[in-house]
C-alpha cells in the first residue's frame, strides 16, 4: 500500500542489533553443534543415569521452590491488600523489592552465614536438634534461597493483581457485609486466580535455571542441577560431550517451561513497579487481624533475616585490610567496567530493536498484521530468555577451547552474555517511552524533515532519557552480580567482584566473602536506588 | 520555490482507505487562494490534509503543487507546512529552538536565522518569550509559536488542521486574524479544516465540502453560505 515510502534507516539498525545477538547466540550453537558431531558417541554416551537423576533433582528442586514461594505469597499478598494503609507498609514493600536487586550469591551468603554451619543461628540449632548443626546444604539451602528470593516477588505480583480490582468492589463487598471468607471466594481468589498461572511459572522457569544458588548452597553431586552440571562438566572434568548432551537437555527442558508460561501468559520479564493501594473500606474482626499480621510478619522475617545477616556479617569481617587488598581492587575495577560496557551495550541494543520495531509498525497500515520483522523486534528479544547464559558461555566455551584462547574472551563473554541478559529488561524500560513520544511527534519530524541522528539528539533522547538511565542501571546491577559466565571464563588474569567472592568462599575465608558480600551487595542496591529514583521522578 | 508567493495545489483523482470506505479525493485550489475544508466527522477532512502533506500515501492518483508531481515525495521535502490540533511544539525545546526546527531540521543556526527567528516571533506576538518552554504558554500562545515556525519555513502551502478547535471564541478570533494577515503578507495558499462557520465566512475565499470521502462541493464562499448552496452543506450547517 505504501510502496514509495522511503526506507527507514531505524530498520537498519534494528537489523544490525538483532543480528549481533544472533551471532552470539548462533555461535554458541555452532560450538555445541560441532562438539556433537565430532563426539557423537560421546555426547550419546552422556546421556547416562546420572544425567536422569540431575534433571530428576532440578525440577524437583523447581516444584518444591514454587510451592513453597507461591502458596504463601497468597496469603501475604491477601493480607497486604487487606490493610491498605498500615505504618511501615510501603517500608514492607520496598523490602520486598530488594532480593530483587541482590546478587545470587550475597544472598547465599546471607543465607550461610544465618544458618550456616558457623551461622548466627547454628548453636540455637544445635540446642534444638541435639546434635552438632552442620550448616544449611543441599535441598533444604536451596529452597530457602530460592523462597527468599520468589516469596517476595510472587507476593508484589500477586498484589498487584489484587490492585487491580475496582475500588467499587471493595466498597460494595464493605456495603453489603461481605466478611474474610465471603470476600475472599468472591472478590480476591478470582483475581488472584488469573494471575497465578504466570507467577507459578515465572517463578518455577527461574528456579530452573538458577546457578549461583544452587553452585553456593547446594553442595556435591546428590544436590546439583543441570546449569551447574554443565559448569563442572567444563571447569572440572573437562569433558565437552557431557556438557554438549546437559546442555541440549537444559535447552529442551526451558523451551517446554517457556512454551507452556506463553500459552498462560506469563509475563517473563517480571515486573518490578510498586502497585499504589487506592483508598478501600477495610472491616477485618480480629481473627483475621491476627492470622494477616502473623502472615506479614513471618514473611518479613524471612526476607529480612538474610539482608541483616548479610550486613552483620559484613561489618564483623576485617573491612580495613579487604579495603587495602590489591586483589579486591582489581576485581572491583573489573566488575565495574565490564558492567558499564554491558549495560551500555544493553541500552544501545534495546533503542535499536524498539525504535526499529516502531518505524516498521509505521510503514504498514493500521490494518495489516506486523511482519515477520517486526515481530522478531516485538518478542525475538524476549527469547533470549530461554536461552540460560550458562549455556551461551558453555557452547562459546567449546568453540574457542581449540584455539587456546578461552580465558582470554572472559571479558568480551561477560560483557556480551550480560548486555543480552538485561535485553528484555532495557527493552520493557525504554520502549513504551519511545512509543508515546513518536505518536507525538512522528509527523510533525517527518513535516519537518528531522531524520537520524539529529532526531535521536533533539527529539527521541530528550523523552527516553529516564527510561534509558534507569535501564542503564538496572542492566549494571544485572551484570554486577552475575556469577554466571565469569564462572566458566573466570581465571587469575580476569576475575569480577562475584568471582573473587566464590574464591574465597572456595578456600574458606568465609570472613572476606561475607565482607566482599556487603561491598557487592550495597554496590547493587546503589543502582536500584538510581533505579527507583528516575522512575519515581521520571 | 517561488518565495513570498502561493502555490497551485491539484489534487487529482487521488483514491485512498483505511481498510474499511474507500475514498476519492479531486480538487484544485488556485494559487494564493484560502480555502475553509468543511464537512461531518469522520467525512476525510483530515485524510485529505494528510494526503497532499505526504503522512499519507494514496493507493492511486496524483498530487501536484506547484506544477511539480509530489505523490512519491517525503512529508519535509514538499512545499507545505502543516499545523495540527496539539503537539506542535517539542514539549523539552524553549520556543526559539521549537521556531528554529522550521529552519535546520538539526538546529544548526547561524546569527541571521537567529535574528529570523526574533522577527518571527515579533510578528505572531511572542516577543521576548524565546527562552520559554512549552509548558509556560497558553494554548493559544503555542499555535501561535507553530505559526512562526511556518513564517520562517516559507513554504508557498499552509494547511491547517483545526489547530484553534481547543480555543475560546476571543481567542479564536485573534488567532484567525493572525492567519488573515499572514496571508496578505506572504500569500501563502491555505488550506484550513474548521467546523466554525464564522471563520470560514471571515477568512475563506472558497470552501470545500467533503462528504463520505469526496469532495461534495467546491464553490465560493458567499456562494456555499446563500440559498443556493448545496442542501448537504446547508444541513451541516444547521441552516
Amino acid at each position: 500500500m505504501a510502496p514509495r515510502t522511503p526506507f527507514d534507516r531505524r530498520v537498519l539498525a534494528g537489523i544490525a542489533g538483532m543480528a549481533a545477538v544472533t551471532l552470539l547466540v548462533g555461535g554458541a550453537f555452532a560450538g555445541l553443534l560441532a562438539e556433537a558431531a565430532g563426539n557423537w558417541s560421546g555426547a550419546v554416551a552422556a546421556f547416562d543415569p546420572y544425567l536422569l537423576r540431575i534433571t530428576r533433582f532440578t525440577l524437583w528442586q523447581a516444584v518444591l521452590s514454587t510451592i513453597l514461594s507461591v502458596v504463601p505469597a497468597i496469603l501475604v499478598a491477601r493480607a497486604l491488600a487487606r490493610h491498605p494503609s498500615f505504618t511501615g507498609r510501603s517500608l514492607i514493600l520496598r523490602l520486598f523489592a530488594l532480593p530483587l536487586a541482590l546478587p545470587a550469591i550475597v544472598a547465599a551468603l546471607g543465607i550461610l552465614a544465618l544458618l550456616g554451619r558457623g551461622g548466627f543461628f547454628a548453636d540455637w540449632l544445635t540446642a534444638l536438634t541435639a546434635t552438632r548443626w552442620q550448616g544449611i546444604y543441599g535441598l533444604s539451602g536451596i529452597l530457602v534461597a530460592h523462597v527468599f528470593f520468589n516469596l517476595p516477588l510472587a507476593t508484589r505480583l500477586l498484589l498487584h493483581a489484587l490492585e487491580t480490582v475496582p475500588a467499587d468492589q471493595w466498597r460494595l463487598a464493605a456495603q453489603l457485609g461481605m466478611g474474610a471468607r465471603a470476600s475472599f471466594r468472591l472478590i480476591e481468589w478470582p483475581a488472584m486466580r488469573a494471575a497465578l498461572p504466570g507467577v507459578a511459572g515465572l517463578v518455577f522457569m527461574l528456579c530452573v535455571t538458577s546457578f549461583t544458588v544452587v553452585l553456593t548452597l547446594g553442595g556435591g553431586p546428590r544436590a546439583t542441577t543441570l546449569e551447574v552440571a554443565i559448569y563442572q562438566a567444563l571447569r572440572f572434568d573437562f569433558d565437552p560431550a557431557r556438557a554438549v548432551a546437559l546442555t541440549t537437555l537444559q535447552i529442551a527442558l526451558t523451551v517446554v517451561i517457556v512454551a507452556v508460561l506463553m500459552r498462560l501468559g506469563a509475563n517473563m520479564a517480571g515486573d518490578a513497579s510498586l502497585p499504589v493501594a487506592p483508598r478501600r473500606p477495610v472491616d477485618a474482626g480480629w481473627p483475621e487481624r491476627l492470622v494477616n499480621g502473623v502472615a506479614i510478619v513471618a514473611a518479613l522475617g524471612f526476607v529480612a533475616g538474610p539482608i541483616v545477616a548479610i550486613v552483620a556479617a559484613g561489618l564483623k569481617a576485617d573491612l580495613a585490610r579487604l579495603a587495602a587488598d590489591p586483589a579486591v581492587h582489581k576485581a572491583t575495577i573489573t566488575s565495574l567496567v565490564l558492567a558499564l560496557i554491558a549495560a551500555l551495550l544493553s541500552v544501545a541494543l534495546s533503542l535499536a530493536l524498539t525504535t526499529a520495531r516502531r518505524a516498521l509498525e509505521l510503514r504498514r497500515s493500521r490494518l495489516a498484521a506486523p511482519g515477520l520483522l517486526e515481530r522478531l523486534f516485538d518478542t525475538g528479544a524476549g527469547f533470549v530468555l530461554v536461552i540460560p547464559p550458562i549455556v551461551i558461555g558453555a557452547g562459546w566455551f567449546v568453540l574457542l577451547r581449540g584455539t587456546g584462547q578461552v580465558f582470554s574472551a572472559a571479558s568480551a563473554m561477560v560483557v556480551t552474555v550480560n548486555a543480552v541478559m538485561a535485553l528484555p529488561f532495557a527493552i520493557r524500560a525504554i520502549r513504551p517511552a519511545y512509543d508515546a513520544a513518536s505518536a507525538r511527534h512522528e509527523r510533525l519530524c517527518a513535516s519537518l524533515g528531522i531524520a537520524g541522528f539529529a532526531r535521536l539528539r533533539l527529539v527521541d533522547w530528550p523523552s527516553i532519557r529516564r527510561p534509558a538511565l534507569t535501564a542503564l542501571a538496572f542492566a549494571m546491577a544485572l551484570s554486577l552480580g552475575d556469577l554466571g559466565v565469569i564462572a566458566l571464563f573466570g581465571s587469575n588474569e580476569v576475575q569480577t567482584l562475584p568471582y573473587l567472592l566464590l574464591a574465597r568462599m572456595g578456600s574458606y575465608r568465609t570472613a572476606d566473602a561475607a565482607g566482599l558480600a556487603l561491598f557487592l551487595g550495597a554496590l547493587c542496591l546503589l543502582l536500584m536506588l538510581v533505579v527507583d529514583r528516575s522512575r519515581r521522578t521520571g | 520555490m517561488n518565495e513570498g508567493r502561493g502555490a497551485e495545489v491539484l489534487v487529482e483523482n487521488v483514491a485512498f482507505s483505511y481498510g474499511e470506505a474507500p475514498m476519492t479525493f479531486d480538487l484544485a485550489v488556485k494559487s494564493g487562494r484560502v480555502v475553509a475544508v468543511m464537512g461531518p466527522s469522520g467525512s476525510g477532512k483530515s485524510t485529505l490534509l494528510h494526503l497532499i502533506a505526504g503522512f499519507e500515501r494514496p493507493i492511486s492518483g496524483r498530487i501536484v503543487i506547484g506544477g511539480m508531481d509530489v505523490t512519491g515525495l517525503a512529508p519535509a521535502r514538499r512545499p507545505v507546512s502543516m499545523v495540527f490540533q496539539e503537539n506542535n511544539l517539542f514539549a523539552h525545546l524553549d520556543v526559539a529552538r521549537n521556531v528554529g526546527l522550521g529552519r535546520s531540521p538539526s538546529l544548526r543556526l547561524s546569527e541571521s536565522d537567529r535574528a529570523d527567528i526574533d522577527e518571527a516571533l515579533e510578528r505572531t506576538g511572542l516577543g521576548g518569550k524565546q527562552r520559554r518552554l512549552p509548558a509556560e504558554l497558553s494554548g493559544g500562545e503555542r499555535q501561535r509559536v507553530a505559526l512562526a515556525r511556518v513564517l520562517l519555513r516559507d513554504r508557498p502551502v499552509l494547511l491547517l488542521d483545526e489547530p484553534f478547535a481547543s480555543l475560546g471564541p476571543a481567542l479564536r478570533g485573534e488567532m484567525v486574524d493572525l492567519v488573515r494577515r499572514l496571508h496578505a503578507e506572504r500569500g501563502m495558499t491555505i488550506l484550513m479544516v474548521s467546523h466554525h462557520p464564522e471563520d470560514a465566512r471571515s477568512l475563506a475565499d472558497e470552501i470545500a465540502f467533503i462528504d463520505e470521502g469526496r469532495v461534495a462541493a467546491f464553490a465560493p464562499t458567499g456562494e456555499m453560505f446563500s440559498r443556493a448552496g448545496p442542501a448537504a452543506f446547508r444541513a451541516y450547517i444547521g441552516r
